[in-house]
């Protein structure tokens, strides 16, 4: 089979996009599952519609503008659940709705046709620029650095708040710094997977590893790998189906958290492992 | 004796509602103290004061050097903080206890491993080590948090409510291990069941917004009465040294 320019160009930006994203998504996503902060994260993917309006109005870079509204609705809602002002799922609530009304009315007022609107909702390989995945190249860099440097920190305030801070007067500062990051991977993450899937990209992996760690390195680690395999695989299944991409690579993360179920699930029934 | 701290005069308010008034409170080395009093009476308040988790609104309390510089106070807080599905073992846990010396760089060195070797040692808690948290007892939960505070070998040992969990086999054990720790460090336990400790420490400190100083582990309802403590005590029939006065 001859491969034109097209494809590959489209198999380069695929495999470099479904590593960075697994990598990114595999480290924030292990440390949203595990503090229990997936609807949080939620929150932040669609305040984060809010900034991709304004960016397409006022005529700069969607992402960047997602990204502020990212992270500052991040750190609003870590900021208002350290004070204890507000209901902290009430204040995710509100955040989520209100970031999609002003993502929604700021493209209505913007003159003309949006082409790609539909990929920041649904993600798509097409209009991944590679300006994005260098981009998603630098956030994984960061991310293993900070995660390397910081493992038992990060770990720890996890882990028990509350006796941490009887240790360290930095927990709020590691808090705000590591939800920022998060939200920078999910606003990057956004141009492969669209707003609305991409949090699934972050909680899927990390769940198809804790069927077989219960070690948070090994959970991060298993996590990027299951993370790979499904964008990867959903990448190809897309292309050669001609479907949307976020939508089969959510699929194919899913069937293999299926799979990854009922294979323990065989393993402890023949008596071959003994918790399930 | 030495002293480890010194409240002077310590207030701390919620809402413009006083939960400490004024207290006067010295711990020294040593001391095995009991710390009781009804429910929202500050017992919490006085260890998060104590603790640097809150800043009293007025009053000061003065630390010997001792507490200040690295080795601190090892802290065992009530079961419900900390999330126990969160994977993260045995070992690990009790590592975090060495945190109290390193605030932000967070490698453990060789010695810290060796540390926490001897306290899965020292506390029966070879078995489990590598066990996550979700599949230990009550008891067992109660032993692996006394090893992270203990870790960092504190001159002051803090526990909220030990006793809690704590089914009677494991109830002996730990009291046994406090009277050994109570050798190299201070303690003060925070319990609503002042039957159950007054076997164990040796004065009370009541709270109810004031803090009264019993230097004995005697005490009798109408001492308890008088420090404006109204909690009630059950003697325990003929548990042995068991010292509680009854009425006469």
């Amino acid at each position: 089979m001859d491969i034109n320019i097209f494809q590959y160009e489209f198999i380069l930006k695929g495999l470099l996009g479904a590593l960075f994203a697994s990598i990114t998504a595999g480290l924030a996503g292990t440390y949203i599952v595990t503090r229990r902060m997936v609807f949080l994260s939620g929150g932040i993917t669609h305040a984060s519609f809010g900034g991709i309006g304004i960016g397409y109005f006022a005529g700069f870079n969607p992402v960047v503008g997602a990204a502020i509204f990212g992270v500052l609705s991040a750190l609003g809602v870590e900021y208002l659940s350290v004070r204890h002002k507000i209901r902290e799922d009430s204040a995710i609530g509100i955040l989520w709705a209100f970031g999609m009304a002003i993502g929604i009315i700021f493209i209505y007022l913007t003159p003309g046709y949006s082409p790609d609107l539909m990929s920041y909702l649904f993600g798509s390989i097409l209009t991944v620029t590679y300006a994005d995945i260098i981009a998603l190249g630098i956030m994984s860099i960061i991310l293993i650095s900070y995660f390397t440097i910081f493992y038992r920190t990060i770990l720890y305030i996890s882990y028990d708040e509350t006796f941490a801070r009887t240790y360290s007067p930095y927990v709020n500062i590691f808090k705000y710094i590591t939800t920022s990051l998060v939200a920078l991977t999910i606003v990057l993450n956004i141009r492969m997977a669209g707003v609305i899937l991409v949090l699934s990209l972050l909680t899927i992996p990390p769940n198809i590893a804790m069927i077989f760690t219960r070690v948070y390195s090994r959970i991060i680690i298993y996590s990027m790998a299951a993370g790979f395999a499904g964008t990867a695989t959903g990448y190809a299944i897309s292309y050669f189906a001609g479907i949307p991409a976020g939508a089969t690579i959510i699929f194919t993360l899913v069937v293999i958290w299926g799979i990854a179920k009922l294979f323990k699930q065989i393993l402890y029934k023949k008596g071959l492992i003994l918790n399930d | 004796m030495n002293y480890l701290f010194e409240m002077n005069g310590i207030s701390m308010a919620y809402d413009n509602i006083f939960a400490l008034k004024d207290v006067y409170f010295k711990v020294s080395e040593n001391d095995y103290i009991g710390v009781i009093g009804p429910n929202g009476g500050g017992k919490t308040t006085l260890l998060k004061i104590i603790l640097g988790l809150i800043k009293p609104v007025s009053g000061k309390i003065i630390f010997n050097k001792s507490l200040k510089n690295g080795s601190g106070i090892g802290y065992l807080p009530q079961l419900s903080t900390g999330d126990i599905t969160y994977p993260v073992s045995v070992t690990d846990v009790i590592l975090s206890g060495m945190m109290i010396s390193k605030k932000i760089i967070s490698k453990m060195s060789l010695s810290d491993r060796k540390r926490a070797e001897e306290v899965i040692d020292e506390l029966g808690l070879r078995e489990i080590a590598k066990a996550s948290l979700n599949e230990l007892s009550g008891g067992q939960l109660q032993k692996v948090f006394l090893g992270r505070a203990i870790i960092g070998n504190p001159s002051l040992l803090l526990l909220d409510e030990p006793g809690n969990f704590v089914d009677s086999n494991f109830e002996i054990e730990f009291y046994d291990k406090l009277k050994d720790l109570n050798k190299r460090m201070a303690i003060l336990m925070v319990s609503h069941d002042i039957g159950m400790i007054s076997a164990h420490v040796r004065s009370f400190a009541c709270v109810n917004k004031g803090l009264h100083y019993h230097p004995s582990s005697e005490i009798t309802n109408e001492q308890l009465a008088a420090y404006g403590c109204p909690i009630k005590l059950i003697t325990h029939g003929d548990v042995p040294h068991t010292v509680l006065k009854t009425h006469s």
